[in-house]
């Protein structure tokens, strides 16, 4: 099966990014970028699929040039080839219409995409992606085996494909919800869906050689503007460190008799 | 076009607390726009659902029908846009939970309207700019949504639950003709427990890798809930090994939470765990190292071997 799967280039999630001193943008010097971790899943998932099922498939990234070298590193996980759509700044709407372009385009079976991406933390583009293809959807895709399973060690997909459906155990407030989606379906994946493989380095050295086409939104015909801008950045109020406290009989009587909350 | 719109959320047959927290959102957004506050509810024989909501909202849209009987996104983003129609709604809302997270942005994308995910409150006292965490919570962003109608999920832990109404709204009827969904329910595997919703709890008991293995749970963090009536969280590290069950995960990329008193015990305090409970009213750090990050954002920190600790603070309770 053709599966489509996405790699977004985002800020270093263990770096602080620093809002710029007009409060109006955040600043670009020293920000490091890494692939969207929930995305390196998604890929993870794309390859174990594509084991057991054969196929293609295709990398796709909506970003700056620079976002080529996440689609590289994606190539070198195993996949076979990328796209990547070129745009300076793009809202979780612009992505997903660029998305859906692709889609037309490449007809994919499936689309794989991270729940959300680790800078704005919208956690909006998949079901948008879906809304606007009227394709089923099931976010947030988890397994039942856990990170420590032999399923998990064996690599074998969390994403069960039979008969031109799929079934799909989701992370859900409360427990795991199981639902079946006929393909074409757009699945995002939650954090223990699986634990994503390293590059080899012949990995490495065949991604050199694997084609990354590229296009722009007005290739594609996706109009750039916007629906939603941020005008304005501040620091959340930080939590003062409190006290150490030096035993539990200590601790017991601030809880009690000053934060009074026991 | 200037009313709000708050899509219900319901289990077992009841109102959940979180969509009373986006009904207070919604009356905030009302008084800007100068309109009322709607609901819809969507299920499958919830006339009660929608009879308690209408003590909350001037008038409840209830789409009663089988096709709504399990929460399908596919299915429920329909019932949103027709019902946003109905309510004549310039804001859409619900409430940032699993099921709103799910749901919401699809109903957007069929409505062509653009969305703010996870609001924490307004930019500015008038206006509709609103405010949500990026960057792990690390920075507040003021948004704009450029288009008419606005969606926005708003986070149950930043808008007290609404108060009753003095006299209750309406109910409405509201058709829905669905076609047949492309994605069917197979089965709902419940994570059994009497203890309160982590996300509704007054008081949030939290475990990490600091005790060693997946015993500490049942041994040393369990007994401790059950003293404080708690609600039981934990590490991504811990979720990701397998000890406890994925949604007890508190953090930027789990559950936020924001209970009276949080017990953090072995936990180091990573960003993205710490941006999901620092919201917290008290926080208690437990933790034999001194120098683990947690301690900066605790009110009380007590440097300690937790498996003596624990055990000891919970036979004082």
């Amino acid at each position: 099966m053709k599966i489509l799967v996405t790699v977004k280039r985002v800020t270093d999630y263990e770096r602080k990014v620093k809002i710029a001193p007009d409060g109006k943008s955040l600043l670009t010097d020293g920000m490091s970028f890494v692939a969207n971790p929930f995305d390196e899943i998604a890929v993870e998932e794309a390859l174990r699929l594509n084991k057991a099922h054969g196929g293609e498939v295709v990398v796709v990234s909506v970003g700056p040039k620079d976002s080529t070298q996440e689609i590289r590193k994606a190539l070198a996980m195993g996949a076979h080839r990328g796209i990547l759509v070129t745009a300076e700044t793009v809202d979780s709407d612009v992505y997903a219409r660029a998305l859906q372009q692709l889609v037309e385009k490449e007809q994919p079976e499936l689309v794989i995409m991270g729940k959300q991406n680790t800078d704005d933390d919208a956690n909006q583009e998949g079901q948008l992606l879906a809304g606007y293809l009227n394709w089923p959807q099931a976010t947030f895709a988890s397994k039942e085996a856990g990170l420590d399973s032999a399923d998990e060690k064996a690599q074998k997909p969390g994403l069960v494909v039979d008969n031109g459906q799929l079934t799909v155990v989701r992370e859900a407030d409360g427990g795991l919800e199981h639902l079946s989606v006929d393909l074409p379906a757009i699945v995002t994946t939650d954090l223990r869906l699986n634990q994503p493989r390293f590059a080899s380095l012949p990995g490495i050295m065949k991604a050199k050689k694997k084609k990354v086409e590229e296009f722009s939104l007005g290739d594609l015909g996706v109009d750039p503007a916007p629906k939603l801008t941020y005008v304005a950045y501040s620091e959340p109020k930080e939590r003062q460190a409190g006290q150490i406290v030096e035993n539990i009989d200590a601790l017991v009587d601030r809880l009690r008799n000053e934060a009074k909350v026991i | 076009m200037s009313n709000i719109l708050v899509v219900a959320e319901h289990n077992d047959g009841t109102l959940a607390k979180a969509t009373l927290t986006c009904v207070s959102f919604a009356q905030e957004a009302a008084k800007r726009t100068g309109g009322v506050v709607h609901g819809l509810v969507t299920g499958s024989g919830t006339s009660a659902v929608a009879e308690e909501l209408a003590k909350y909202v001037s008038v409840v849209h209830h789409a009663d029908a089988p096709a709504f009987e399990h929460s399908l996104a596919e299915t429920k983003a329909q019932a949103i846009t027709i019902g946003a129609d109905a309510a004549q709604a310039s804001v859409v809302a619900m409430a940032a939970t699993a099921h709103g997270k799910d749901t919401l942005p699809r109903a957007a994308a069929l409505n062509g309207a653009g969305m703010a995910s996870d609001i924490i409150g307004f930019a500015a006292d008038s206006g509709l700019q609103f405010l949500r965490p990026i960057q792990a919570g690390n920075i507040i962003a003021a948004c704009e949504i450029a288009t008419e109608r606005k969606y926005v999920s708003t986070r149950p832990t930043d808008f007290e639950a609404a108060e009753e109404l003095q006299s209750p709204g309406t109910v409405q009827a509201l058709t829905v003709n669905v076609p047949s969904p492309k994605t069917r329910f197979v089965q709902f595997a419940k994570v059994a427990s009497n203890r309160p919703q982590l996300t509704e709890a007054t008081t949030v008991v939290s475990g990490g890798r600091g005790l060693k293995d997946a015993k500490g749970f049942p041994e040393l963090i369990e007994p401790l809930a059950d003293k404080l009536s708690a609600a039981i969280g934990a590490s991504r590290a811990v979720v990701d090994s397998g000890w406890v069950p994925n949604d007890m995960q508190v953090g930027q990329t789990g559950k936020v939470v924001a209970p009276n008193l949080y017990i953090a015990v072995g936990i180091s305090g990573a960003i993205q765990h710490v941006a999901g409970m620092k919201g917290s009213k008290t926080i208690v750090a437990i933790n034999k190292d001194p120098e683990a990050p947690i301690f900066q954002v605790a009110d009380y920190g007590l440097v300690e071997d937790l498996f003596k600790a624990i055990p000891e603070l919970t036979s004082k309770l």
